[in-house]
C-alpha cells in the first residue's frame, strides 16, 4: 500500500511538468511497481519502450548503473535488482 | 484511485489505438532501421507553439522534426526540433526575470545583462544547422541506449544576437582563460543529478561566428528552442547550443563534469573535429564538429516514384567546410552520378540539391552522399561508437517506381 501512495504522489509530482504527457502503460509484470516508483519521477516511461528491444540484460543492467551513478537516482539494490529483471524480461530482446 | 485503476484507466484511453497506428494513420515517416519499440514510440504530438513533431518521448520533451519540416532549407521554428536532458524546464513566467550572469575566475569584472542589453549590442546573424549529436542515434548498427532519434534532430535556422566575444568583452577576458562554460535554466527533478552544463575552448568562445542568439528566423527564440537566449556555435554540434543561456562563466580550468568527461564524447581518432585541448584524451575525446552529411528530403523510404522520371533532393552539411558535390547512385554504388547544387544561405546552412532520375517500374534503392571540399565522403557504414554520435552513412533510400 505504501508503494500505491507513492506512486500516486510521484504521477500527481511529475505529469504537471508538460500538461499534454500521455500516460506511458509498460507491461504489468513484477518490477512495474519498482519502475514506476524509481524512474517515471525524473523522466517518462516511454524511454524503456523507446530503448526496446535490443537492450540485453547487461545492457539494462548498465542504464540502471548509469542511472544510479551518473544521474544520481537513490534506487537501493534490492529495486534495482527488480528493475533489471523486469526490463530484461520484458523490454528485451527475449520479450 | 489506485495504480491498478490508474493504469487501468490509461490503458483504456490507449487501447483503441496504439501508438503504432496512431502514427502511421497520421503519416509519421518512422525510419525502417529503428528499432520496433522506437517505432512504437514514434507518435505525432504537439507541443505548446509547435506543430506536431515526432515525440520520442514526453518529460524530458524530445521531438524531432518529421521529414516534412525540410521541404524549405530554412527550417520554421514552429517545425524545430526539441531536446531537453533534465525534467525540470522553465516556462515563460519563469523567465520573465531573466538576466544573464558573466562571471568566472578568468573573467576580469563579473556582470549581469538583462536581454534589453543583449539587444543593444552590435546585432550578428548567422545562417547555421542545429543538429543533436545524437541526431540518428536510432538507426545506429548495433542500437546503442539512449534517445532513439530519427533523421530529424537537426534543423536550419537563422540566428540573430551579439557574438559571444562582444559579451564577453563586457567583463573582460584574462590572459589565463581557457575554457568559456554555459549554464542554463533547466534542472533535474533531483538534486543529485549533475546540472546541464556545457563548455567550450576560450578560441571557440571569441571566435566571430559563435553568438548569444536571441532571435530565430526572425523573431524572439520559441521557449522550445531556449528562449531568451541561446548560445550558438556555428559548425559544432547543437550540445554547446545552450538554451535559456543563465550563467557564462570564463574559466582558468577545464569544466570538470559528468556532460563534458563523461558524456557526449566520441572515440580519440575516430572522427575529424576541432582540438579541444583541455578536455582531449588520448582514449576519447569531447564531441566538436558536425560531420560531413546528406539527406533526401523530397522522399521517404517506400514512396513511389514515376519511373519515366522523377525528382530527388534533399540537403548536405557539414561544418563549414562546404559541399563539393553530390552523389547518387541507383545500381548499388557501382556507378555515381552528380546531383544540380542549389542555394546555400552560407557555409553553415544547409546546401540545396536536386536530380532527375529515372527507373524501370519495381523496387529501387537510391545511394545519396556527399563530398566535402575537403575530398572526404560519407562512409558506407556510420562508425560505430559508444553512444552512437555522428550517423553519417551513405543515404539507402529504398523507393518504388511505377
Amino acid at each position: 500500500m505504501r508503494s500505491m501512495i507513492v506512486i500516486a504522489g510521484i504521477v500527481a509530482l511529475a505529469l504537471p511538468a508538460l500538461a499534454d504527457e500521455q500516460p506511458v502503460v509498460l507491461k504489468e509484470a513484477p518490477g512495474l511497481v519498482q519502475i514506476t516508483v524509481n524512474c517515471s519521477g525524473c523522466h517518462s516511461l516511454d524511454y524503456v519502450r523507446m530503448n526496446a528491444p535490443f537492450l540485453t540484460a547487461d545492457a539494462w543492467k548498465a542504464e540502471v548503473g548509469k542511472m544510479r551513478a551518473a544521474y544520481g537516482a537513490a534506487i537501493d539494490d534490492e529495486d534495482s535488482a527488480k528493475i533489471i529483471a523486469y526490463l530484461a524480461a520484458n523490454y528485451g530482446p527475449a520479450s | 484511485m489506485n495504480r491498478r485503476e490508474w493504469l487501468a484507466g490509461s490503458a483504456a484511453a490507449l487501447a483503441a489505438v496504439t501508438p503504432l497506428r496512431r502514427a502511421l494513420a497520421e503519416g509519421a515517416a518512422v525510419h525502417p532501421a529503428l528499432a520496433l519499440g522506437t517505432k512504437e514510440e514514434a507518435v505525432f504530438d504537439a507541443l505548446p507553439g509547435k506543430q506536431k513533431l515526432i515525440k520520442l518521448s514526453y518529460r524530458p520533451p524530445n521531438y524531432e522534426s518529421p521529414l516534412s519540416a525540410f521541404r524549405t532549407p530554412i527550417t520554421a521554428n514552429d517545425q524545430f526540433f526539441v531536446r531537453y536532458h533534465l525534467s525540470q524546464i522553465p516556462t515563460m513566467a519563469d523567465l520573465a526575470d531573466w538576466k544573464l550572469t558573466v562571471d568566472g575566475d578568468a573573467a576580469g569584472k563579473p556582470l549581469s545583462l538583462t536581454l534589453d542589453d543583449l539587444k543593444k549590442l552590435p546585432q550578428s546573424e548567422v545562417t547555421a544547422v542545429c543538429q543533436c549529436s545524437g541526431n540518428r542515434r536510432g538507426m545506429a548498427s548495433p542500437h546503442v541506449a539512449g534517445v532513439q532519434w530519427g533523421p530529424g534532430a537537426m534543423g536550419c535556422a537563422s540566428w540573430t544576437g551579439p557574438k559571444l566575444a562582444d559579451v564577453l568583452a563586457l567583463a573582460g577576458v584574462k590572459a589565463n582563460a581557457i575554457e568559456v562554460a554555459f549554464r542554463g535554466a533547466d534542472n533535474a527533478l533531483i538534486e543529485a543529478t549533475p546540472a546541464f552544463a556545457k563548455s567550450i575552448p576560450v578560441s571557440r568562445a571569441l571566435d566571430p561566428n559563435t553568438i548569444v542568439a536571441t532571435g530565430m528566423n526572425g523573431v524572439p527564440l520559441p521557449i522550445w528552442n531556449g528562449y531568451p537566449a541561446r548560445i550558438v556555435v556555428p559548425g559544432w554540434t547543437a550540445t554547446y547550443w545552450m538554451k535559456h543561456i543563465a550563467r557564462i562563466s570564463v574559466s582558468s580550468q577545464k569544466l570538470d563534469n559528468f556532460w563534458m568527461k563523461t558524456a557526449y564524447r566520441v572515440p580519440t581518432g575516430l572522427f575529424p573535429g576541432s582540438d579541444f585541448p583541455s578536455q582531449d584524451n588520448a582514449t576519447n575525446r569531447p564531441i566538436t564538429d558536425i560531420v560531413l552529411n546528406s539527406l533526401a528530403t523530397s522522399h521517404a523510404d517506400g514512396d513511389t516514384v514515376r519511373g519515366a522520371g522523377f525528382t530527388l533532393s534533399g540537403f548536405a552539411w557539414d561544418n563549414g567546410t562546404g559541399i563539393a558535390r553530390m552523389e547518387f547512385s541507383i545500381n548499388d554504388g557501382a556507378t555515381w552520378g552528380v546531383a544540380m547544387m542549389g542555394i546555400s544561405d552560407g557555409p553553415f546552412a544547409f546546401q540545396t540539391w536536386s536530380t532527375q532520375l529515372a527507373a524501370s517500374p519495381g523496387p529501387l534503392t537510391v545511394l545519396i552522399r556527399a563530398v566535402s571540399k575537403s575530398g572526404a565522403v560519407q562512409p558506407d557504414k556510420a562508425s560505430s561508437n559508444p553512444a552512437g554520435y555522428h550517423h553519417n552513412a551513405v543515404q539507402r533510400l529504398s523507393l518504388v517506381a511505377v
